[in-house]
């Protein structure tokens, strides 16, 4: 049982968090009804992959610190398993947003140009595309050590212009997502989350993310024996 | 940094400049090529729209400087070869190269800024109901533009990449600004609407944001 209590915490909190979110006591507001159970997975997606997305980056940070070869491998597989959350969370949304947004009288991919313009779906689609020419820019480069310095300074670059812009973007748009009233364009967990959820909502973004890491360090171990392998 | 270390920073800076400058009065043929840019593709916009809505008017305008911006400034790094970046890493400091590159392609994307809305008026109409705000908009989004693709131009150099690389590395990047400034100079084409100073100042220090980077990132970028 070497270093596994996290992810025995993972599995636990994600059993209770499956538990509770199907069968748990929910407020059933007009609109929202049933829906509201979605918070538990669709929220807790756009959280891992912030968190993963800022571990990339910090192992990019890392890397030009220390010019350690892992710290680049880290970066990638975070910011690739961070595009897996990101695309379960476009995903949970859909299916939340067919059933509060979209107008029921019309097919649901009339009201698509409408939803997408939303500025938090706008703000995660460049996240996406950000990490998507990280990719690209890294995969593009022969040489190990050129490719690991080039697309760490990318990876830097782009999230300090991502962050700002994630503030900013729900201040000047339009906006139906929840959250969008005050003066925090975040989530506003105290106000808007009654406080049974809450109870919920704080063990899962918890366990979303342990699984995230979880993941990751499986990938990252197996792309370091390729490399050993692949030197030896 | 010391007093005569930014003195002299501040010698090489202009020194480099003057150099990008020296080289675009020799080699005029991509001067001309980048006008012959603007001047065409506003033509075909001539020819495909007649009488555009303002909204119209205004996103195709962005739009437009997006694509002269990554023409424009994607050779400052690219020109550059091998042996003479070598030469540069031996005779300057890295912030005064890429200080000098920076400055350079603000001029040079200042000045085709200007030159596209002076087309854009006389091809497409001047729907402008506030032309002093609208014109100090499109000198700071081509500001902007310029700094933001500068660096990528950078990067995209460093992986021996040609321009394309540049465009994916840069729209998802840009896009926040872009939206900005669209959503700004929107209220100059009513004479209702005000600009909001905050938005404004929000993109100055973007601006600052990415000049910063640049100077922290830069010396990671081009040593071999």
């Amino acid at each position: 049982m070497h270093k596994s209590w996290w992810k025995i915490t993972a599995v636990v909190l994600l059993v209770y968090t499956f538990i509770m979110g199907f069968l748990g006591e929910v407020p059933r507001l007009p609109l929202l009804q049933e829906t509201i159970r979605n918070l538990y997975f669709h929220v807790c997606m756009w959280f891992a992959m912030m968190i993963l997305f800022t571990a990339s980056v910090v192992n990019s940070i890392r890397y030009l610190r220390t010019f350690q070869y892992k710290y680049d491998i880290y970066a990638r597989h975070f910011a690739v398993v961070a595009i897996v959350f990101g695309l379960l969370g476009y995903a949970t949304g859909a299916i939340w947003a067919s059933f509060t947004w979209a107008d029921p009288n019309k097919p649901a991919t009339d009201s698509f140009s409408t939803i997408a313009r939303d500025p938090k779906l706008i703000g995660a689609a460049i996240a996406l595309l950000v990490y998507f020419a990280y990719l690209i820019l890294r995969d593009s480069i022969q040489d190990m050590d050129k490719k690991a310095r080039i697309s760490a300074v990318y990876n830097i670059f782009a999230y300090a212009i991502l962050f700002p812009a994630i503030w900013i973007l729900p201040r000047i748009l339009p906006s139906l997502h929840p959250g969008n009233d005050g003066e925090n364009p975040a989530l506003d967990v105290k106000n808007d989350i009654d406080g049974s959820m809450r109870l919920v909502f704080y063990p899962a973004v918890i366990g979303w993310t342990l699984l995230g890491v979880w993941i990751t360090t499986l990938k990252i171990r197996l792309s370091l024996l390729n490399e050993k392998k692949m030197s030896a | 940094m010391s007093e005569t270390d930014t003195i002299s920073t501040f010698r090489h800076i202009v020194t480099l400049f003057r150099k990008d400058l020296l080289l675009e009065l020799r080699q005029q043929y991509s001067f001309y090529g980048i006008l012959l840019y603007i001047g065409a593709t506003i033509f075909v916009l001539f020819m495909a729209l007649e009488d555009p809505d303002t909204r119209v008017w205004n996103g195709l305008f962005w739009v437009i400087q997006l694509f002269i911006c990554i023409n424009a400034v994607a050779k400052s790094f690219l020109q550059e070869s091998r042996g003479r970046m070598l030469y540069f890493y031996s005779v300057a400091s890295p912030t005064a190269f890429v200080l000098s590159k920076l400055l350079f392609n603000s001029v040079l994307m200042l000045l085709m800024s200007s030159l596209s809305l002076l087309l854009f008026t006389l091809f497409l109409g001047n729907p402008l109901q506030k032309a002093g705000p609208f014109i100090g908009l499109v000198l700071l989004g081509g500001w902007s533009l310029s700094l933001v693709f500068s660096f990528l131009a950078a990067i995209a150099a460093k992986a021996q990449q040609n321009a394309a690389i540049m465009a994916v590395l840069g729209f998802p990047v840009i896009i926040p600004q872009l939206i900005l400034l669209m959503r700004l100079s929107g209220a100059a084409f009513s004479p209702l609407l005000e600009i909001p100073l905050p938005t404004v100042l929000m993109l100055v220090a973007l601006d600052a944001l990415i000049v910063l980077l640049a100077v922290i990132l830069f010396p990671f970028l081009w040593k071999d």
